[in-house]
Formats: structure tokens, sequence, C-alpha cells
């Protein structure tokens, strides 16, 4: 008894490099289940497709993907993408488009943000989407231990805040959160500028009495919401979406612990932010029409 | 060195006595003792069963009589259904400071394996999908329950940084799921509908109530020092859990309100008590991988640990012929324990199987005959007997039939 090495009990045979080499301990997976740990369903998301997802992609947003070949085959990567729209597709439109123009399709978890967690309704049916709640703990599971896609949106809230004035214009991005989940996982940053999203459901004003009513994060004024009720939040006008995938950043050649350097965190994060925005002006001055492209 | 003395704190518990009853079958092991304010519930063999309460002067003259040199300590109560708040709080809190001022104040400590709740981490709506030993609840505890297990453990923390050469483990269960056991978890899921939190459907996760006690064991034997969670592999949806039971979840407890809700189903005999609430609406899943990391195999899923309870669920019928329940009676094993006359009569308890003693009477006929075939292994020859005259007689399935001539054959 006396041999074995000591640790303090608050933090148990786990000291993080003991916690890194427990990959092998995940569980198997269960082929008779449909539904994965994190709670996402194989059937939802089938249905979900069947029924708007598919029709969305390739007729009411005719998306066109660039730089497909930027989104790695294997192993954890962290996709990093710019946010808008008051019930936003482009998560869905990103996850669609690397299931069907990659060479070798991988699930795509969202990060969103507690909220959600409960909030009846979305509580039960994002996770069936492959929507994880944006906790670091749970992102490094993701990136590390599970080797997974894994598409976070910095800007979070004040992104799908923003009105449709502010279209195209990055908000901050966090406290680089992203960039510390990808280093410690030293999972790669695939930056992704998606164009269209702004338009497909401008946000005119936000309705604070409505949504100090509601307890919702946010209830926005849209084309069709809230005057055509709760479906109208569903309702997209036919813009051109383009999703550009960029070249990923690597993450596991900054040194020991590189995490721990806030100065190199923002850089990065800067660094990222500045890449969208480049490339998300670029596409906006090739494009001839919101509509068609 | 190996713990060969041990002592069962809570041995009337279902965790104590399935315990006790695991490690009398292990003949390193030299001596068990077991305590409890109350009798025990099941047949032991070889466990000295003494009957007291916490108190610290008692114990520690146990402990060093008995020379214990490990103690398991399953009295933890970790279902506030189980027991008023106040009697929990005793328990849980009262209990184990003097059970660890006790083995502090023996000559050498004994080595402790704590048994804890997940419970510890509470229940909240930012927390993480996994919980790792080395979370801790970002929040307040929010309940009861939860408050007292947090000032359990801290205590238990306490003795073993006091000495820091004896091995202390504590072990996280998740919510446990067994034939033998009943919780407001085995009861919510015994009906006939699965009630819900509308518009939630949170992730869970069980372990088998075999894992639990053989993770203690494993605990013991191989003197475990640390924090450890205990949960069986695979995370489901609540309603992947009502599925397997083949049973539809009912969403009857209101998103707002859930409090007022739930206490309207008491009338109807449904408890649901607040920790299990907050589970119902956030739910809850911990990383069991620094336990399996020490070289322990669980072994059961909790998609099969669920499995397990719904052929119990379906066998139930079939057991309500059981013999006599089993009562202890002081002099009776103070005879087979001491007297020169009783030789060897200790023998295997009986009606250990739970399907020892089979009438062929009611709710038989309703099971499929896959479901008959797989407990007549678990029959006495006369049962089968008697279960292929009511068969014949009856549904004459043939499958049900052959199976019994099968075996009546194999045991002949």
């Amino acid at each position: 008894m006396a041999e074995r090495p000591r640790t303090p009990l608050r933090d148990p045979g786990a000291v993080p490099a003991v916690r890194e080499d427990l990959r092998s301990g995940l569980p198997a997976v269960e082929a008779e289940r449909h539904v994965t740990d994190w709670g996402r369903s194989e059937r939802v998301e089938a249905v979900v497709d069947r029924l708007a997802v598919d029709f969305l992609y390739r007729l009411w947003f005719r998306v066109s993907v660039e730089g497909i070949e930027h989104v790695p085959a294997r192993g954890g990567a962290l996709v990093v993408s710019n946010h808008s729209g008051a019930l936003p597709p482009d998560a869905a439109m990103i996850a669609k488009a690397i299931k069907e123009e990659h060479p070798r399709p991988r699930p795509l978890h969202l990060t969103v943000e507690h909220f959600f967690k409960g909030y009846p309704g979305f509580s039960m049916l994002l996770p069936k989407l492959g929507a994880v709640p944006a906790h670091p703990a749970n992102v490094h599971r993701l990136l590390w231990d599970e080797q997974q896609l894994v598409l976070v949106f910095p800007e979070g809230r004040k992104g799908t805040e923003k009105l449709y004035k502010d279209r195209y214009r990055l908000r901050r991005f966090g406290r680089g959160g992203f960039v510390q989940a990808a280093m410690r996982a030293r999972a790669p940053i695939v930056p992704v500028a998606v164009v269209g999203a702004e338009e497909a459901q401008p946000v005119f004003a936000q309705l604070s009495l409505l949504q100090r009513l509601t307890g919702l994060l946010y209830v926005p004024l849209t084309p069709t919401f809230p005057h055509l009720g709760p479906l109208g939040m569903l309702g997209y006008l036919p813009a051109k979406f383009t999703i550009r995938f960029m070249e990923p950043i690597p993450t596991d050649d900054l040194g020991d612990e590189p995490w721990e350097d806030q100065a190199l965190v923002q850089t990065i994060a800067h660094d990222v932010r500045a890449r969208i925005q480049d490339e998300l002006d670029d596409m906006l001055a090739q494009r001839a029409s919101v509509w068609l492209g | 060195m190996r713990a060969r003395r041990i002592l069962i704190t809570g041995v009337a518990t279902h965790w104590g006595g399935a315990l006790a009853r695991a490690l009398e079958a292990d003949p390193e092991i030299e001596a068990i003792v077991g305590i409890d304010r109350e009798d025990p519930v099941v047949e032991l063999e070889r466990t000295e069963f003494v009957r007291v309460g916490a108190q610290h002067q008692l114990l520690r003259r146990i402990l060093r009589a008995a020379r214990i040199d490990a103690v398991i300590d399953t009295r933890m109560i970790v279902d506030s259904t189980t027991a008023a708040p106040r009697a929990a709080h005793e328990n849980n809190i009262i209990g184990t400071m003097e059970l660890l001022a006790a083995c502090s104040s023996t000559d050498e400590p004994p080595a402790l394996v704590f048994k804890s709740s997940a419970h510890w981490y509470g229940c909240n709506q930012d927390d993480p999908a996994y919980f790792t030993e080395d979370m801790s609840p970002r929040n307040r505890p929010r309940t009861a329950l939860q408050r007292d297990i947090v000032e359990a453990e801290a205590a238990v923390v306490e003795y073993a940084e006091r000495h820091p050469q004896t091995p202390v483990a504590v072990l996280r269960f998740v919510n446990v799921l067994g034939p033998g056991l009943r919780t407001s978890h085995t009861d919510l899921l015994g009906l006939p509908a699965v009630p819900a939190i509308l518009g939630f459907d949170p992730r869970y996760q069980f372990v088998h109530e075999d894992d639990v006690v053989g993770a203690l064991g494993h605990a013991l034997r191989e003197g475990l020092h640390g924090t450890y969670n205990c949960a069986a592999d695979g995370v489901l949806a609540w309603s992947e859990v009502a599925g397997l039971l083949g049973k539809l979840p009912a969403p009857i407890l209101s998103p707002w309100g859930t409090g007022l809700s739930a206490a309207a189903l008491r009338p109807l005999g449904i408890r649901i008590p607040p920790e299990m609430l907050r589970q119902l609406r956030f739910g809850r899943a911990v990383d069991n991988r620094a336990l399996k990391a020490t070289g322990h195999r669980l072994r059961y899923t909790t998609r099969e640990t669920v499995l397990k309870l719904r052929e119990h669920q379906r066998l139930r019928p079939l057991r309500s012929r059981m013999g006599e329940p089993y009562r202890y009676e002081r002099e009776v094993e103070e005879f087979l324990r001491r007297s020169p006359a009783a030789q060897g009569a200790l023998g295997a308890p009986a009606g250990a199987s739970g399907v020892g003693r089979l009438g062929p009477a009611g709710g038989f006929d309703a099971l499929e005959a896959e479901e008959v075939v797989a407990v007549l292994d678990a029959l006495d020859p006369a049962s089968l007997q008697a279960l292929r005259a009511h068969e014949a007689g009856n549904a004459a399935r043939p499958r049900v039939l052959a199976a019994i001539d099968a075996l009546i054959a194999g045991r002949g």
C-alpha cells in the first residue's frame, strides 16, 4: 500500500500529465445506440436534415464552398467562424458543407451558450443536433480525447445580437478562450468566413421588453419575427451563401504550456480575427449580388 | 501490505450487506466486522455483526480489539427520500465525524474506503458534460443532500491529510440501479411511463449495484488513494432510458414551477427528491477514466445496467412467492458461529439468486418465451417440473418446453 505514489486527495491519480494518457479509457461505442454520449441523435439529425437543412443548403442558400481541403481529415480541429442571424443558419450550413463536400465527412460539434441547457425545448433539441455547452472542459474532451471537429463562434452573443447596419463587422473575440482550448488540445485552428448569413436574416432591432418577458437571450426584430410568431424565427431570405475555409493555424509548435502566455493567446486570437475579417472583405468585394453571388 | 482485517460500516444497508458477502469469499481476508444500528438484512457467513451506533469511544474499542487495518464506510445516505432530512444529516455528517475520530485515535489509523456520491458535484446549468475528479462545484450546494456530502467528504480529506501514510479512497458513485435496490430512481423508472420535465431530455449515467460492490472491493484490495468517480461507460438520454425499459417518457413536470408540479404528484405516491429534479433538468455525467486507469473494469455499461433493470422489472411477478425473508436472530447467529455442535452448518446462504423458488403462478404467461428461457437456469428441479406441467397445460410454447426438457436432461 505504502509504495503507491501519493497524490493529494483533492487531485486524484489525475495530475494533468496522467490525465492526458486517459484516452484509452474512453468508453467504447455501443453499436445498438443511435444517441451518442453527448446526446447527439442520428435519427433527429437525419429528420432535420431531410426537412430543412438539405433544402436550405442546396436550393435556398445555394451554398458554395471554398477551401474544404483545409479541414483536417483526422484528429481534433477547432473551426472558428464569424456569426450572425437571429436564429443563425451558419452553423448548420458549415456542418452540412463538411458533410457534403469533404472527402472524409466528419461530424461537427457546435458549442452553444449554457443558457440553452436551461431553456425548455432548446435543451432537448440542440444536443440532439450536435450542440454542446461551451465549457472549456467539453471543448477539451472533444478536441483532445475524442479527436473531433468543434465549431466555435468567438463572437458569441455579440455576433448574433448585432444589427444589420453592422453586418460583416466582426465583434470582439472574447478573451481568447478558444485559442487556449486549441492550444491545450494541440489542435489546429481552422478559420472560416461565411458570407450571406447576415442578409438571410437581417436583424433590424433588439426588442428588450419582449426579451425580458420571455427570458430568452435576445429577441430580434427580423423581416418575419416576431409578428409571424415563433416560426418566423425560421424566416430566412434566399441570400447566396459562400463558406470559405482558410489554412489551418497549428498550435502544437508553440512550446510548453503556451496557454499560460496571455500575450501569445491574444496575439493569435487577433490574428484569427483579422484573417476572417480580411477574407470577408475580400469575398464581399467580389460579390456582385446579395441574392445571386 | 494488504488489508486483512476489515470493518464495514452500514452493514445493514444494501451495500454493506452485499459487500460483506463479496469479501467473505476472499480467503486472504482474515476477519470482517460489520457494524450498524440496525440488524443486517442479508444472511452473513463469517462476518461478525456488532450492533452499535456512531459513538467514537465504542468504535475505537472495536477497531483496537479486532486490530482492524481497513475500514469501508458504506453508510452514506445519498437519496433524500430514504431518510428524513435530520436523520440523513445526523448519519452523513455526525456519523462520519465519529467514525473518523475513532479511526484517528488508534495507534495505526486504518485505511479508509469512503462511499460517496456524484451528488457532490451538484447539478447546474453551467456544468461541464463530464465532471472529472479535480473539478469542484462552481456554485454553492443547492440541496441539503449535496451540502451534507460536501461536508462529509471534507472531513475525510482532513483525515487523509492528518495521516499521510494511510491510503484513503473516496469513491463518488453516480445513480445506482439494480434488482436488489430501491431508490427514487428505480421507483420512478418502475412507473408505467417515465416522468420527465417538459422540454428537457437530460443526460444520465448509471452504475450497476454489482459494480458498486466491485469498485469498493477494488479500492480496498489495491489500497487506492485519492478521489475517484465511479460510473458505468456510456451516457444515455433520459428518453433513451425510457425506451430501453420499453416505456414512454411522460413530460408531466412543468418546466417552470417544477417543484410545485412534483409536489402535486406526491398524493399519487410519486416522490421526486430535489436533487433528482435538478438531474431531470440538467442531467449529469462524470468521467470514469481515472478509476479505470487503476486497473478496474466495470461489468456493465450504463445501457446494460438499464437493460438489467428491465429484466428485473419484467421478472418481478415471478418472484412474488419467494421464501421467507431473512431475519437476523442474535441467538441463532451466536449458536452457528460459536457452538461446537454447529459443524459447518453455516452453509452458503439460501435464496441468493432471488428466483430460488418459483410458483407456476400469475405473471408467468405474460413473459416472452426468451425471457422464460433466460430464467430457467436459476430454478431448482422441483420448480422446473412444476413449470413444465404448467406450460404444457397452458401456452405450451415449444421453445419453452424444449428448453426445460434440455435442462432437466442435462442435470439428470
